[in-house]
């Protein structure tokens, strides 16, 4: 086990260097940089001079590790547009956006563990052509347009919640449910298909042969072993309800890293867009190590080999 | 245990080219009807999409701001002149909903074309070779599916500027992974059977043996693949386009469309109803296509 | 023949069935896997139901426990535990009984447990599930019954889990769990054929010795004759889902009455009666299809002894406990060619 770790721990120090290489380099992609951060209308003069102040006339190479160097201490630059340090408004930020990527998560699993089991219990049946309805339907929904029908419902019309802002709890309600939703089919899809297969096992008929009830063979005995893939598959999922949470933060003005990301797109903030893309991607990372690691640990062949 | 890789692969059955050439295919698809339902449906939007100018009442483009936001004909003050209505600026609804099926579709074939080119050359070339070739592709794969799709195409759009042909060009070099990923493990299966060892034996050279004995037979998982990446391909389109990052207006793109409407929704609920609707349909036929296409592919029928 | 390991049963007929069948769906119609099978057990005996692959034994095993797929359809004149109709009885009751008063082991001890939950666990939730009373008391008799199915240091397997034991053991462990809650009936479903040669006889052995221990009676399903002679009391001989013999072992072996019980017989390479070099016997031809309707004996395509009447109906004989489907009440003597013919 410990073996496993570290070599899975290795792999994703390799991949967090490859992204942030990435990361580095997609700020140069519109040119020079000296121009876009002196703005619209900049000198010669002032331009050469952001050239000296940031390094920009070094090799790229030196100018990568000089920024690795600070990004990894925690010192990320300065936001253009907000005129304060990009790492504390960065990070002030990032709270939320987990909040509301762990929520949505949830709300998947909740709503795509009892139909995926129904559907597989009851395979074939009408129970099971509806859940698989749903989840084609699910997923054919564009998520910014699920989450303005869900203003027009639960705003507008119910008045149950507000529009937008990031107050209260209830300003977290639709964002995940508009985020969480189009997680749901795969995960019901996954846990289906595992469930099914899980249910033909041999030890599934034992513990039908040893009498347990039926809601223990399902519960206990089938569902822990067909929800392992179901837990890399969540782990994977965050990472993408995290940076997909762009659209959804915009539409509610909740104040997350998502819609901090699109101001910092929209007004060309370049330093603070750059090192949320790093950011979340090694939050990705991280949260890939941890499903592998989690994988492992479930299976008892490899926890105690 | 599954790595990220193995998480990303969509589970591959038996079967491929051989299971679809048995006989009895056309009962079999008309059986199964939820390929009947996808193409069906798929096949009228695309129909209406390319003939876009001939269906379409009224030029996309030409405002008329005498007839702004006119309802459809299902309203009162709505009718038959313009049958779904018009936008803000007075352009017929219905006329920019057919030509706004030009511009998904176009993403979606695009996209899909683009990144199934690269994601295909490197998922066959590593699950064909393996060692380093597949460690290199297995690493490449990782560190993309490590980056936010939807933040790293916006900054990018951002960067160089928003138009079709940037939205098409950065989407088809992200969404390569899924590609990569399914291929190599279709490959994989494909490479250890028979007609393969008799093609090396026979002297064919690796292109050769790969587009020849290798490539058909992984086909019908590729085409599986570039459906699902196509619906997903449409949908970050309009979801760019949405947040203005995307498609430039005045084009007729359907998340644009929303997006113009967005502050008309309250009072003109159909202005975003309709484009979504249509989006909702494009992708749903498409993925039942895709479906019904996977079912069809199992030798057991329903997996 | 090897030594008997059974003592003589005490009458009390623990399992009693009557007529029964299990209908299969399939896209060409029901296919009738088990056909009017009647037997019953009594306490403290052994039935060995013994047949080739594919003529229903373990179908019946599983009807008699209730746990047949869903695509198959049961029906008897009777199916009682202890006088306990089985056919009526609800969902909840049968869960009630299986695992507690009526318990099966299967042929695969390799995956019949499940991989993720510890030996313990596995054990002691069919205690739990049946007889309450809490862990300690579940635990307590777990290591009872490892302890008796002869796996040392029980206390520490107890810790463990499946993919850390051996098949045989793994085989033990099943059978103790099938204990647990000292059920008066145990199936077994090719209980050692999964094992090598070696443990095969060990597991034969312990559940010989814990059926005379605990006087629970037995079904075990095989199709190895060798098993029958070591453990049986009494054979049933299956073939295309009918019981076309039955009776004592003894008699059986003695006097094989059914020309396939004859020619099953003479597959068998005895010790000290089949030539060095010499042919063993086969049956030749192969088993008719199950589907729609069959009318008389289903073996008279591969019988040597067969008459047009066979195609009609078949009487059972009988003679003492001994009985039998066939036209004929006595074979003639086994003729050479017959043990050689290819």
């Amino acid at each position: 086990m410990v073996g496993y770790v570290l070599k899975r721990l290795g792999l994703a120090i390799l991949v967090a260097l490859a992204v942030s290489m990435i990361a580095f380099l997609l700020l140069r992609l519109s040119g020079d940089p000296a121009i876009a951060l002196a703005g619209e209308g900049a000198r010669q003069a002032d331009i050469e001079l952001i050239r000296k102040t940031y390094g920009f006339d070094r090799p790229l190479p030196v100018q990568y590790v000089e920024w690795l160097g600070k990004t990894v201490r925690g010192d990320f630059g300065e936001s253009v547009y907000f005129r304060s340090p990009a790492a504390p408004l960065i990070f002030s930020k990032l709270q939320t956006t987990m909040m509301l990527g762990v929520f949505a998560l949830a709300f998947a699993l909740f709503i795509s563990v009892p139909l995926g089991v129904a559907a597989a219990v009851y395979r074939n049946s009408w129970i099971d052509r509806l859940c698989l309805a749903l989840a084609v339907v699910g997923q054919a929904l564009p998520n910014f347009f699920f989450a303005l029908l869900l203003i027009m419902i639960f705003s507008i019309w119910l008045r149950w919640l507000p529009v937008s802002g990031s107050g209260t709890w209830q300003h977290f309600v639709m964002p995940t449910i508009a985020l969480g939703y189009y997680a749901a089919p795969a995960f019901m899809r996954l846990i289906r298909a595992g469930m099914i297969e899980v249910l033909e096992a041999d030890y599934i008929r034992t513990a039908r042969a040893k009498g347990l009830p039926a809601t223990q063979v399902i519960f206990k005995h089938a569902l822990r072993n067909a929800v392992v893939p179901v837990v890399a598959l969540a782990a994977v999922q965050l990472g993408f309800l995290l940076g997909g949470s762009v659209v959804v933060e915009t539409i509610f003005a909740l104040d997350g890293l998502g819609y901090l990301a699109y101001q910092s797109i929209t007004f060309k903030d370049f330093p603070v867009m750059q090192n949320i893309v790093l950011l979340l991607s090694v939050i990705y990372v991280v949260l890939t190590l941890a499903s592998d690691i989690a994988n492992a640990w479930l299976d008892p062949r490899i926890r105690v080999a | 245990m599954a790595s990220s890789m193995d998480v990303a692969a969509v589970a591959l059955e038996p079967g491929g080219l051989t299971t679809l050439a048995a006989p009895g295919l056309a009962r079999r698809v008309w059986k199964n009807k939820a390929v009947v339902v996808g193409v069906g449906l798929l096949l009228l939007i695309v129909i209406l999409g390319v003939f876009a100018p001939l269906f379409a009442p009224y030029d996309p483009y030409v405002q008329n701001l005498e007839n702004r936001t006119v309802p459809p004909f299902w309203y009162d003050g709505g009718s038959w002149v313009h049958p779904l209505g018009t936008d803000p600026l007075g352009r017929d609804y219905l006329s920019r909903l057919f030509y706004g099926a030009r511009i998904s579709l176009l993403i979606g074939i695009s996209v899909a074309i683009m990144s199934g080119l690269i994601g295909t050359t490197m998922g066959m070339l590593a699950g064909y070779f393996g060692g380093k070739t597949d460690l290199v592709v297995s690493f490449l794969v990782t560190t993309r599916l490590s980056m936010p799709v939807i933040l790293v195409a916006l900054a990018t759009v951002a960067l160089m500027g928003g138009s079709l042909w940037v939205v098409i060009t950065v989407l088809g070099l992200l969404k390569w992974d899924r590609f990569a990923v399914v291929m190599r493990s279709a490959t994989q299966q494909v490479r250890s059977l028979d007609y393969v060892a008799a093609a090396q034996a026979a002297g064919a050279s690796t292109p050769r043996v790969l587009l020849g004995e290798v490539l058909p037979n992984v086909l019908p998982h590729l085409i599986v693949v570039a459906t699902l990446e196509a619906a997903s391909a449409i949908l970050l389109e309009a979801a760019l386009s949405f947040l203005g990052l995307g498609v430039q207006p005045p084009l007729p793109s359907w998340g644009l469309m929303i997006s113009e409407a967005k502050s008309y929704m309250f009072f003109s609920f159909w202005l975003i109803a309709l484009p979504g609707a249509a989006l909702a349909v494009l992708i749903f036929s498409i993925n039942l296509a895709g479906d019904g296409l996977r079912d069809l592919l199992s030798p057991e029928g329903r997996a | 023949m090897s030594a008997v390991l059974r003592e003589e049963p005490v009458p009390d007929t623990v399992l009693d069935v009557q007529e029964l069948s299990v209908d299969i769906a399939t896209p060409h119609g029901p296919l009738r896997a088990v056909r009017d099978v009647s037997f019953q057990v009594k306490r403290g005996e052994t039935l060995c139901i013994v047949g080739e692959s594919g003529c229903g034994k373990s179908i019946t095993s599983l009807a008699v426990m209730s746990l047949l797929p869903a695509a198959a359809t049961r029906r008897a004149k009777q199916l009682s535990l202890l006088g306990e109709d089985l056919l009526k009885a609800t969902p909840k009751r049968v869960n009630a009984l299986r695992g507690n008063r009526m318990a099966m082991i299967f042929q695969e001890p390799m995956t019949a447990l499940n991989p993720a939950y510890t030996i313990g666990d596995q054990l002691m939730e069919v205690h739990l599930v049946h007889r309450g009373g809490g862990a300690a008391k579940a635990r307590e008799r777990a290591i009872e019954l490892l302890g008796k199915v002869g796996i040392a240091s029980a206390g520490e397997r107890l810790g463990q889990f499946p993919h850390q034991l051996s098949g045989g053991l793994r085989q033990r462990v099943m059978i103790a769990m099938a204990l647990m809650c000292g059920p008066e009936l145990l199936v077994a479903d090719e209980p050692s054929t999964a094992l090598d040669v070696t443990i095969q006889a060990q597991i034969l052995r312990l559940l010989a010795d814990l059926q005379s221990d605990l006087g629970i009676a037995m079904v075990l399903i095989t199709h190895d004759l060798g098993v029958v002679a070591r453990i049986a009391h009494r054979v049933a001989v299956m073939y295309a889902g009918e019981i076309v013999e039955e009776g004592t072992a003894e008699s059986v072996f003695a006097s094989p009455r059914h020309p396939y019980t004859r020619g099953l017989l003479s597959c068998i390479p005895v010790p000290g009666r089949t030539e060095r070099g010499g042919r063993l016997g086969t049956i030749a031809g192969v088993v008719p299809s199950l589907i729609g309707d069959i009318r008389g004996c289903s073996f008279r395509d591969r019988c040597a002894y067969a008459r047009p009447e066979c195609a009609v109906a078949v009487p059972v004989r009988r003679e003492g406990a001994h009985a039998w489907r066939c036209i004929h009440h006595e074979l003639p003597a086994e003729r050479p060619e017959d043990a050689q013919r290819p």
